[in-house]
């Protein structure tokens, strides 16, 4: 028996998204044919797209369909900072933080690197919640520097929730595009894009139910952009490539369950999630929630446990079955010390201590039974064997 | 038992993993994480610190069966393995990085964490063999495969390690044998090449990769008199017995090649002389560790055998320990023994215990190193 508790790292593929999946994969044509064939998974494309835009509450047409979060990033992130950088060769600052996924770290690192960008992160403060007074100080004094903002809405590790509509407010004043990571907020809470004010938001399907490899960018009709992939034009020029139309339909369907639901869900991971916490912090005064003090997302919880590594916990875990994760970015399976945590004020040692839980629609009550039951023993354990690398 | 199997990604340990499942044990494969970056310290397979080597670890891992992890010792690597290496060098002295790390790492960092955690052994893939004595004792020997012969860095161990220690393959005749077995067994690791060179340096060239670390003074090349012959770019360049590269212009007076006989580092000089004065016929190192039962009365000189080098020849000995230090008296002396060199002091086949060396007697009067020899 195994019970899986990470889902902001995948999240089982809904039944009935498989099947959807699994009846467009039979269809055939390609949707830039011209003949009836093309034009009938064309039209399911159009469909999954008008069924998208819905749910994040956006326009059709501003719904890019892409293989997954991190190209929606890089699109985002790059497409914008070319654009603005080549209308205005004084704009080389992206604004973003510490916290931020390597998703979007890594191509505004690469665009520091090698196209001369700067790069200006917002203060953390130790639960995780950026400064946005800093924020309001920093753009009255050098606006006129910045190509773009990249802030994410919600943490995937911490599930720290950023005010987004706060970010455009003051970006709005001077014209600053902004683009979101909704990659782990989409379909965990609400999202409106139309509320937002974001010129540009990421977003991947098989964080609610979909299958990995569609995303989709959502960009405003307002915003330019220069593509990053370039071929026979497909997705108005910004994505080259035949497009997937069973993914985008199971994406959008998937979508579109996790968005009836989401009320009741985040009522009911928010329970589950209360309960862990209770009765995890009373195991040890070793362990504690991360980010106590912050706006987080139901359905992730984060915990940090002094003097042991979050890898003997989790080795720990598997053992009995029980699938979790530390939350930090693996490399070749090692885990590192999470940045994330780092750039919360952390010491690495502090950030080696991470356990984080991540809940998704098919978690119960006794999968939070199951995990109670079998972590006192294992931060047992995990302490005795105290942090490995010292 | 269960059984924690060190899986480098190389071909002896995925064996090694293969038989102690076949032997019964509940076995996982667990991947030591040794450098911080992964990705940027080695390519190919020469090493055990790329992705490429824990992928194959991985892949070996699921074709035998077992779970598999990756645990990260980059930290204390660094400080415990690289670090020593550095300061050792620096301190004009040749370490041997692997026992090192067996010493620091693997049967010690490693299994104590395996303890702590559930296990009740590490499996690596080390040819060697444990052996029981009448009374009991567990006991290191050689391995069967004398040509791949790994007990000279394990020497290290004590009883405590081997109690908790298991070398499936140290009973193969040849490494052949366990290609072998390991292509029929499936695994893709069966041809993969051997990694001869240090693991952290990733060029495999150890001068450049000291120089960039210590920096390189230039300083003078002299004789056994302080006679000036030339010019070195950098003391941690030359290592003891080391006869090319020296570029002195002027030929020795007998004609015959000169050897680097000491690298001094407070003076930054590099002595230099004939082959007969690299003999050294006493070794000694103060501290010493038994591998599994010590010797009863080991303040009388027994004879022995002993091994300077992890793939040098063994040779004849009397040895004791006399002042508290191990003395190995050698009746055949051995070229180019340097301080910080491990000695493994053999009873036959077995491992019976092993020492740094920290001076040694030369054949040539007046060209011993270290202070004066305890057993002089």
């Amino acid at each position: 028996m195994s019970v899986y508790l990470d889902n902001a790292a995948t999240t089982p593929v809904r039944a009935e998204v498989l099947t959807e999946y699994t009846k467009y994969l039979q269809l055939l044509g390609n949707p830039s044919s011209v003949h009836t064939s093309g034009q009938l998974v064309r039209q399911a494309l159009e469909e999954a797209r008008e069924s998208l835009a819905k749910t994040i509450d956006c326009d059709r047409s501003e719904v890019l369909f892409t293989s997954g979060g991190t190209e929606s990033t890089n699109l985002a992130i790059k497409g914008i900072y070319w654009q603005r950088s080549a209308e205005n060769s004084k704009r080389n600052v992206i604004i973003t933080a510490g916290t931020e996924h390597h998703g979007v770290i890594d191509p505004i690192e690469w665009l520091e690197a090698q196209q001369s960008a700067e790069i200006v992160l917002v203060p953390v403060n130790f639960d995780g919640e950026i400064d946005l007074d800093w924020l309001a100080e920093y753009l009255t004094a050098d606006h006129e520097r910045v190509a773009l903002i990249s802030l994410m809405w919600a943490n995937n590790e911490t599930g720290v929730i950023t005010d987004i509509n706060k970010v455009t407010a003051l970006a709005k004043k001077y014209l600053i595009p902004v683009h979101t990571d909704a990659v782990a907020a989409f379909g965990h809470m609400p999202t409106s894009f139309k509320d937002s004010g974001l010129q540009a938001m990421s977003i991947s399907a098989h964080k609610i139910g979909g299958p990995v490899g569609v995303g989709a960018l959502i960009v405003s009709r307002s915003t330019k952009l220069v593509s990053i992939i370039h071929g026979g034009g497909q997705e108005r020029g910004m994505r080259s490539g035949t497009m997937n139309a069973p993914a985008a339909k199971a994406f959008a369907l998937a979508a579109e369950i996790c968005i009836q639901n989401l009320h009741s869900e985040i009522q009911r991971t928010q329970l589950l999630s209360d309960r862990l916490v209770a009765e995890v912090s009373a195991i040890t005064e070793n362990i504690s929630l991360t980010a106590a003090k912050a706006n987080r997302l139901a359905n992730i919880t984060h915990f940090t446990l002094a003097g042991a590594s979050g890898e003997s916990l989790l080795f720990l875990l598997d053992q009995k079955g029980i699938f979790v994760s530390t939350g930090s970015a693996c490399q070749a399976g090692v885990n590192r010390p999470s940045h994330v945590l780092i750039a919360m004020g952390r010491t690495e040692d502090q950030a080696k201590g991470c356990l984080r839980i991540t809940f998704g629609h098919d978690n119960t009550e006794a999968d939070v039974e199951c995990v109670i039951q079998e972590l006192p023993a294992a931060i047992e354990s995990a302490l005795s064997a105290g942090l490995s690398s010292q | 038992m269960k059984v924690l199997a060190a899986m480098s990604g190389g071909v002896d340990s995925a064996v090694a993993a293969a038989r102690a499942v076949e032997a019964g044990h509940e076995v996982v494969g667990v991947h030591l994480a040794l450098s911080r970056m992964p990705g940027t310290l080695r390519t190919g397979s020469r090493g055990c610190c790329t992705i490429e080597d824990s992928m194959d670890a991985q892949r070996a891992a699921n074709l035998i069966g077992i779970p598999y992890y990756v645990w990260d010792f980059s930290e204390k690597f660094k400080a415990e393995v690289v670090d020593d290496f550095i300061s050792e060098y620096n301190s004009g002295r040749t370490p041997n990085p692997c026992m090192r790390c067996n010493e620091r790492i693997k049967f010690a960092a490693l299994l104590e964490k395996a303890l702590a955690l559930g296990f009740d052994a590490v499996c690596t893939g080390h040819y060697a063999s444990l052996l029981t004595d009448e009374e009991g004792n567990l006991e290191l020997h050689r391995s069967m495969a004398l040509a791949k012969d790994q007990s000279y860095v394990l020497g290290v161990l004590t009883s405590e390690q081997l109690k908790h220690s298991m070398f499936p393959i140290g009973h193969t005749a040849s490494k052949d044998v366990i290609r072998a077995e390991a292509a029929a067994r499936g695994l893709s690791v069966a041809a993969k090449p051997d990694s001869y060179d240090i693991c952290f340096i990733p060029e495999g060239d150890t001068q450049d990769w000291l120089a960039e670390r210590l920096g390189s003074t230039a300083g003078e090349i002299v004789d056994m008199d302080g006679n000036v012959l030339g010019n070195h770019q950098g003391a941690h360049g030359f290592t003891v017995g080391q006869r090319k590269g020296l570029q002195l212009g002027k030929p020795a007076v007998d004609g015959k090649p000169r050897y680097v006989l000491a690298v001094d580092v407070i003076t930054n000089k590099v002595v230099v002389g004939p082959q007969q004065a690299l003999a050294v016929v006493e070794i000694s190192g103060d501290r010493f560790t038994w591998c599994g039962k010590p010797k009863e009365n080991p303040e009388t000189f027994f004879d022995a055998h002993v091994q300077v080098r992890a793939h040098g020849e063994q040779v004849p000995a009397t040895v004791a320990v006399v002042d508290g230090a191990l003395v190995m008296r050698l009746e055949e002396p051995i070229l180019g023994v340097a301080p910080g060199q491990t000695a493994v002091v053999y009873l036959g086949t077995r491992v019976l215990a092993q020492t740094t060396i920290d001076r040694t007697v030369s054949a040539v009067d007046a060209f011993s190193t270290g202070s004066a020899s305890a057993g002089a």
